[in-house]
């Protein structure tokens, strides 16, 4: 049975509809990507899958059982954590504090604030200093580290590289790369492309709240997303302006 | 002279006592609660009738009455405030108002125009006195109040920065959203806060009834010197709140000094004070009066 499946999730913002219709599932252990342009809905679909915001029609299952109706908070103690998008850190606490704001669900597991700090050294020094004045690699290494706290099943990742320089992304993504071999399920949101294809095992590409283009990431050319990205496919090629 | 700070100082833990709850509740729920005297008033008229109809004394009374506000302030915020704070920041202003004239008239149908005290069931503690260094005779009830003040406000420190509990409060007052996205259970948070927010004002309305007399209008003046107390120690800081409360005393008991009417007078003119100095330095002018941290709905 899939980990997660998504069916037929419309999300609304007020008259806005941001996702329309999505469907899809993720295995427990893959990796699944993303990508879209901006107010494809991709923040969205996470932030509904994580239960920060309530579909208006469609179901969410997790192992099977429905949480479409299960508030956020309870949703982080079945093992779905997400790191929202531009981290939105507690910034009066220290990094310790947000840390252990993740443990609030009490989920068993091997997570804890010296084996966060194990896995982004950066964090060491940082340990008592009030999160409003890290650099922001040290925040989302921060954001990333609360989030396992809760030890999940399930990790929702938007746009982790967000503001960061080219070398601290590699970081972070160097760190994700021991979470995913470790058989985390984690779906992730990346605007560059060719880093969503190497670490994923699938790739959905949404395009104006549907998906455009679903299949594994190996084998799937950077020409073929980029058309889904920009909706070329939908249309014969000879209609589309060059 | 140095008889007048001492008094004003262990007054301060009075003021300080009575604003501790307002100032917790605006900055934890941004909720500026105007029925905060009130509910003082409310647990003083509990502890005395208590006290005057089963003969309990008002200290043993408090293990019912402190329980009794908890459970008041959960109820208030899950029924009234939570809702009201979803329609803007002034509706809660307006819900706590009405709620104190609703209080207020209640308890003047109830227990009449008869000014009360809780003075006369805590045997001689509400005259007796110590002798200190210097001749200075401070009261015994004013040094308990005073230790009061510091113990509550130094465990309400403590438990917002050593305990979950605490933690899940700061994290909820600060995004609502992302709480919920941590584990943290927002509306439970909340109501948590307010219960606690209650249990201060219902020890500052026991030591009000044994300070003082009160009637069923009693709230609105403990509501000004509580606010006033807030706004000078800088709303939201709780040892600021103890500070607050003692500049706020010293003030009047200053103002005492100058002139027999001065007390009020002296408490506002340094209240105005500060809030002036507040305005003028922070940038903001008159619109720092409402500045409100607004809460992101995305």
């Amino acid at each position: 049975m899939s980990l997660l499946a998504v069916e037929n999730l419309v999300v609304r913002h007020g008259l806005l509809q941001a996702v329309r219709g999505v469907s899809f599932s993720i295995e427990r252990g893959e990796t699944l990507a993303l990508v879209g342009a901006n107010g494809a809905g991709k923040t969205t679909l996470l932030r509904a899958i994580a239960g920060a915001h309530q579909p208006t029609a469609g179901r969410v299952l997790l192992d099977g059982a429905d949480i479409t109706g299960v508030p956020s908070h309870k949703r982080v103690g079945m093992g779905v954590a997400l790191v929202p998008e531009g981290r939105k850190l507690f910034v009066q606490m220290t990094v310790e504090e947000n840390l252990l704001l993740g443990k609030t669900a009490g989920r068993p597991g091997d997570w804890s604030v010296e084996r966060v700090l194990d896995t982004f050294p950066n964090l060491k020094p940082r340990r008592h200093a009030k999160t409003g004045h890290l650099s922001g690699g040290e925040q989302q290494a921060t954001a990333i580290g609360r989030a396992l706290m809760s030890n999940p099943e399930l990790l929702l990742l938007d746009e982790v590289s967000l503001g960061l320089s080219p070398l601290v992304v590699d970081r972070v993504y160097a760190s994700l790369q021991g979470l995913i071999s470790s058989g985390t399920t984690i779906i992730l949101v990346e605007q560059d492309l060719n880093r969503a294809l190497s670490v994923s095992d699938k790739v959905i590409c949404m395009l104006e709240g549907r998906v455009a283009l679903e299949g594994p990431s190996k084998g799937m050319s950077r020409d073929e997303v980029t058309k889904a990205y920009f909706g070329l496919h939908r249309k014969s090629a000879g209609s589309v302006p060059a | 002279m140095s008889n007048q700070i001492v008094q004003g100082i262990l007054l301060g833990g009075y003021y300080a006592l009575i604003a501790c709850g307002l100032s917790f509740m605006f900055s934890v729920m941004r909720i500026i609660n105007l029925a905060h005297g009130s509910l003082a008033v409310f647990s003083a008229y509990a502890l005395w009738w208590l006290a005057s109809r089963f003969h309990i004394s008002p200290f043993v009374g408090l293990l019912i009455v402190l329980p009794l506000m908890a459970a008041i302030g959960w109820v208030l915020q899950r029924f009234l405030l939570e809702r009201s704070a979803r329609g803007g920041a002034l509706l809660p202003i307006l819900t706590t108002f009405g709620l104190a004239i609703v209080i207020d008239n209640a308890l003047f149908e109830q227990f009449g125009a008869d000014t009360r005290s809780l003075a006369p069931y805590i045997g001689s503690l509400s005259y007796d006195s110590w002798e200190w260094p210097g001749s200075i005779y401070v009261g015994k009830l004013a040094v308990i109040m005073f230790a009061a003040a510091v113990v509550m406000l130094g465990g309400l420190q403590l438990f917002l920065t050593r305990t979950r509990l605490g933690r899940s409060i700061r994290a909820t007052s600060e995004d609502p959203d992302t709480a919920g996205l941590v584990g943290v259970d927002a509306r439970r948070a909340s109501a948590l806060a307010a219960a606690i927010a209650m249990v201060t004002v219902g020890l500052a309305g026991a030591f009000l009834g044994m300070r003082a007399t009160f009637d069923p209008y009693t709230g609105a003046p403990q509501l000004l010197f509580a606010f006033e107390a807030a706004v000078i120690g800088g709303a939201g800081s709780l040892w600021g709140t103890l500070l607050g409360g003692i500049v706020l005393a010293l003030a009047q008991t200053l103002g005492a000094q100058v002139h027999p009417q001065g007390f009020l007078i002296g408490g506002h003119v340094a209240f105005l004070i500060v809030l002036f100095i507040r305005l003028s330095t922070s940038g903001l002018g008159l619109r720092g009066l409402v500045r409100l941290p607004a809460r992101k709905t995305t």
